[in-house]
C-alpha cells in the first residue's frame, strides 16, 4: 500500500447527546481517490467535514480523537486554522462561487496569501483554468461575473479557485450531485488526471461513480466505518455482509 | 364553482383591494401635500435663510432648515453605518457560533427599533445636562445615531442572514481569515441590501423631528461649526404648521415638498449606485 496522507485515529463526535462518528479509524492513501460512501446520514459529510475543521462552526459538536496529516495532528495544534484549511480544497454540493468576477474568483486565494503581481496573477489564473478545462470557455469573458455561468462551469471554477491555493488534499462532498451528466464527467475525468499531484477524498451516495472512480473505498453506516480498502478488492470480494447487501441495493 | 376556486377568488379580490387602499393613500398623501406646498415653492424658498419678518410672512426661506437637516442627517447615517456595519458583520461572521447569543442582539435591536424616538430625544437631552453641553449639531447628530443604530444593524444583519452557509465555509476553506471573508465576501455579497439599510437609516434620519427637538434646538442661521444650534426640517415644518398665520403654513406645506423631494432624489441616486454594484451578486 502507498504512503498514508490522512491518518485519522478514534474519530469520535458528537453533537449534544447524540454521536454521530463512533470510533473512527481510517488511512487515506496519497495520491489516490479515496471515496467515502455510505446511506444519507451515516455521517460521511461530518467526517469530511472534521478534516478541515469546518466542525468548528460548532459549537455544540464535541470531537476527540486524532487526524493526522503530514505528521502533524491537526486537531490539536495551536498552529493557524487557516493554514490547516489551505492544504485542503473543498468542493461543495453545489458551487458556491464567490461575488465577484470570474478571474477574481481564481486570484482570490491567491491575493489572500500576498500574490498580489497581476503578471502574476494573470499567468496563475489561466494556468488553473487551462488545468479544469475552463479557459476556453471563458478566456474572453474574465470580467464577467461568477454568476452568469452555468452550474457545471461555476463548480469547475470552485475547483480551479480550491487548486489556485495550492492544496495537497482536495475535498469532495458529493461534487457531481447538482450536475448534468456531461458537467459530472467533466469533473470526474479532472479528478482522475489530478489525483497523480493531489489526494482526492470524495464523498459521494453514487454506487456507479463510485465504482468508476475509486482506488480506495470507506463504507460508512450509523456514525460507524464498516468496511474500508482498496477499490477493487472493496467491490469484487467485500468481506462484511452488510457491504454486501449495500452493493446489492437492498439498502440505502 | 367549487370551495377551493371560491377561496382563491376571495383572497385575490381581497388583496387587490388592500393593495389599492394602500395606494390611495399613499397617492393622496402626496397629491394634497404637494397641492397645498408646491404653489407656494419658490426659488426663495430654498435658497435664503429667513428673513427679519419670516415668521409672520415675509421674505426668506429655509435654506437653514435644509442644511441642517443634511447635516444632521449624513452625519448620523455615516455614524450609523460605521457602528452597525462592523456589528452587523460581527453578528454574522464571528457569533455563528454562539447562536443564542445572537438571536438575543437581534431581540434587543428589534426592541430598540420600536422605542419612539422621543424617548431617544429625551435621553439624548440628559446625556447633554450631564455633559454640561448645550443644544447644538453634534447632540443631534449623536441622539439621532443611537436612534437609527439599531435599525442600521438590523437592516443589515437580514441581508447577512440570507448569505448561505456554503459560501462562508467555501471562502473559509480558501484559508481566508474572518475579516477576509467580512470585508472581500459578505460585503461584496450583501452591497445592494447595504445600500438599502443606508437608505432606510436616512430616511428615518432625516425625517425625524422628535429626537431633534430637544437636541439640535433651532436657528435662523447655518450652523457653521458642531457646537451650534441648528433647524431641522421637520422641526421647521412642526413649527410653521402651528403659526397662525396663513402664508407661514402654506410655507409648511412647501417645506414638505423639499424634503420629500430630498429623500427621492436619495432614494433615485441609491438605486442608481445599487444597479452598478449589483451585478457580480450570486443568487443561491
Amino acid at each position: 500500500m502507498s504512503q498514508t496522507e490522512i491518518s485519522i485515529k478514534n474519530l469520535n463526535l458528537s453533537f449534544e447527546k447524540q454521536q454521530i462518528l463512533k470510533n473512527i479509524n481510517v488511512d487515506i492513501p496519497r495520491h489516490k481517490i479515496t471515496v467515502i460512501m455510505g446511506p444519507s446520514g451515516c455521517g460521511k459529510t461530518t467526517l469530511m467535514r472534521c478534516m478541515n475543521r469546518l466542525t468548528d462552526l460548532n459549537t455544540q459538536a464535541k470531537v476527540t480523537g486524532n487526524i493526522v496529516i503530514g505528521g502533524r495532528d491537526i486537531l490539536h495544534t495551536n498552529d493557524d486554522i487557516t493554514e490547516i484549511r489551505k492544504m485542503m480544497g473543498l468542493l461543495a454540493q453545489r458551487p458556491y462561487p464567490l461575488p465577484m468576477n470570474i478571474f477574481n474568483n481564481v486570484a482570490y486565494g491567491l491575493r489572500i496569501s500576498g500574490r498580489k503581481k497581476k503578471r502574476f496573477l494573470e499567468k496563475r489564473v489561466e494556468h488553473y483554468l487551462r488545468q479544469v478545462n475552463l479557459w476556453e470557455e471563458v478566456k474572453d469573458r474574465l470580467k464577467d461575473p461568477a454568476a452568469a455561468l452555468s452550474i457545471g462551469q461555476q463548480q469547475r471554477l470552485c475547483l480551479a479557485r480550491g487548486l489556485a491555493v495550492d492544496p495537497r488534499i482536495i475535498l469532495a462532498d458529493e461534487p457531481t450531485s447538482a450536475l448534468d451528466p456531461i458537467s459530472s464527467q467533466l469533473i470526474e475525468e479532472k479528478f482522475a488526471e489530478l489525483k497523480s499531484s493531489y489526494t482526492i477524498v470524495m464523498v459521494t451516495h453514487i454506487l456507479r461513480q463510485a465504482r468508476r472512480i475509486a482506488d480506495h473505498v470507506v463504507f460508512m453506516y450509523m456514525g460507524e466505518v464498516i468496511e474500508q480498502g482498496p477499490a477493487e478488492e472493496f467491490f469484487e470480494n467485500p468481506k462484511m455482509e452488510m457491504t454486501k447487501s449495500y452493493l446489492k441495493g437492498m439498502f440505502y | 364553482m367549487n370551495r377551493r376556486k371560491a377561496e382563491e377568488y376571495f383572497f385575490r379580490v381581497l388583496m387587490f383591494i388592500s393593495s389599492t387602499i394602500i395606494i390611495m393613500v399613499l397617492l393622496h398623501i402626496i397629491y394634497s401635500i404637494l397641492k397645498a406646498g408646491l404653489p407656494h415653492l419658490n426659488w426663495d424658498m430654498i435658497s435664503k435663510v429667513p428673513e427679519g419678518g419670516y415668521y409672520f410672512g415675509k421674505g426668506g426661506g429655509i435654506l437653514n432648515a435644509i442644511v441642517g437637516s443634511l447635516y444632521v442627517a449624513i452625519g448620523a447615517t455615516s455614524l450609523a453605518f460605521a457602528i452597525g456595519l462592523p456589528v452587523a458583520l460581527f453578528m454574522n461572521i464571528h457569533l455563528t457560533k454562539w447562536k443564542k447569543v445572537v438571536n438575543g442582539i437581534r431581540f434587543l435591536m428589534d426592541l430598540l427599533c420600536g422605542i419612539p424616538s422621543i424617548v431617544y430625544g429625551a435621553f439624548g437631552f440628559t446625556l447633554m445636562i450631564f455633559f454640561g453641553l448645550r443644544t447644538s449639531l453634534l447632540a443631534g447628530i449623536i441622539t439621532v445615531t443611537v436612534f437609527i443604530v439599531p435599525i442600521m444593524i438590523r437592516a443589515i444583519d437580514e441581508v447577512l442572514m440570507t448569505i448561505p452557509r456554503g459560501l462562508f465555509e467555501s471562502a473559509l476553506s480558501l484559508g481566508s481569515t474572518k475579516s477576509e471573508i467580512s470585508y472581500r465576501v459578505f460585503f461584496k455579497q450583501s452591497i445592494a441590501g447595504i445600500i438599502t439599510a443606508l437608505l432606510l437609516s436616512f430616511g428615518r434620519a432625516i425625517g425625524d423631528a422628535a429626537s431633534v427637538l430637544l437636541t439640535t434646538g433651532y436657528t435662523d442661521y447655518i450652523p457653521t461649526s458642531l457646537s451650534q444650534p441648528t433647524a431641522t426640517l421637520p422641526l421647521a415644518i412642526f413649527f410653521q404648521l402651528s403659526s397662525p398665520i396663513l402664508e407661514v403654513r402654506q410655507r409648511a406645506y412647501a417645506s414638505a415638498v423639499i424634503l420629500i423631494a430630498i429623500i427621492l432624489f436619495i432614494s433615485l441616486l441609491a438605486r442608481i449606485l445599487t444597479y452598478s454594484y449589483k451585478k457580480n451578486k450570486i443568487n443561491y
